[in-house]
């Protein structure tokens, strides 16, 4: 452990993968509108440590990794916008933010 | 990055302790409020990974783009749909946890699996570009990524007038459907839901 010269690369890809399913058991068990749009925040998170580490380590000199990322927070503040009015007119009409009464297009 | 081996290991478990703590918290706590502050934290937390990664604008980027814009749309979302409701019980909740985490752990292993086993072809830390890493940025985004560039701004835009479209009150005072006077106020108010529900 004493003679390493930089943090592995696998701590990185481990934290953001144990943060991927973190996000995904959120999304799937969450019952409150919100929760599920933070959820989905986490998971582009460790997408984003994942392409950081990546561009680090592997790519160090082009980083393209890190043009990658910025993209992938441009698309979800965007997402986040849309997402969130999409929220609230659901509730102006449902007047409730429960996934589960959200089943209009259950067949 | 000059900072001494064991400073960096350091550094790296207390951020990771955070944001996996963190992002337990936030799918499991009641509160909703306290779930967004954490979600800051978290934020905040992986910002502080990407400085590790030599990489500070990107950390910027992340605290201005998801501290400072998105978490505080999610705290005004909650502050405008905050309403106190009894979740109906689901019958089969405890077969949906079961198979739900049972998905998450596989996963989890499966991935983790490839993250230790594959052997990743490092490239030459001596190549590095370091501290330079905004001007190679700034060089991607004026040249091979401009095409991305120029949609991910028209991208803004649309994100910008639809959220406007989905989310503005009608500027009639009547409402076309029931007759009533819309309620003009910042605050949802609870009223008779439009569509009907289908149980």
């Amino acid at each position: 452990m004493m003679n390493l010269e930089s943090i592995p690369i696998q701590a990185f890809l481990i934290v953001s993968s144990a943060l991927f399913c973190i996000g995904i058991w959120g999304l799937l068990n969450s019952r409150n509108a919100v929760r599920v749009l933070m959820s989905i925040e986490l998971m582009l998170n460790a997408v984003n440590i994942n392409l950081m580490a990546f561009s680090s380590y592997v790519d160090n000199n082009l980083i393209q990794g890190q043009v990658f990322t910025i993209f992938v927070i441009t698309v979800a503040a965007a997402e986040a916008a849309v997402g969130l009015a999409i929220l609230l007119s659901l509730y102006r009409n449902r007047v409730t933010v429960d996934m589960e009464s959200f089943n209009l297009l259950k067949w | 990055m000059s900072i001494a081996i064991t400073t960096q290991i350091i550094c790296f478990s207390v951020l990771s302790l955070v944001i996996l703590i963190g992002a337990l918290g936030v799918v499991l706590l009641e509160s909703i409020v306290y779930s967004a502050f954490l979600l800051g934290g978290v934020f905040m937390s992986v910002a502080g990974l990407y400085l590790l990664l030599n990489a500070s604008f990107v950390a910027a980027a992340q605290v201005l783009v998801y501290v400072g814009a998105v978490n505080v749309l999610i705290i005004f979302a909650i502050m405008l749909v905050n309403k106190k409701e009894d979740l109906k019980p689901i019958s089969d909740i405890k077969s949906r946890r079961i198979i739900s985490t049972s998905i998450c752990l596989t996963l989890l292993s499966l991935l983790i699996r490839v993250d230790l086993t594959n052997a990743w072809s490092l490239s030459n830390p001596q190549n590095s570009i370091g501290e330079e890493s905004t001007i190679r940025i700034g060089e991607h985004l004026f040249s091979d990524y401009l095409l991305p560039f120029e949609v991910a701004s028209v991208l803004l835009l649309m994100a910008m007038i639809g959220a406007i479209v989905l989310a503005r009150r009608d500027v009639m005072s009547k409402d076309i459907s029931t007759g009533l006077p819309v309620d003009q106020e910042l605050i949802e108010k609870s009223s008779e839901p439009l569509l009907t529900n289908k149980n």
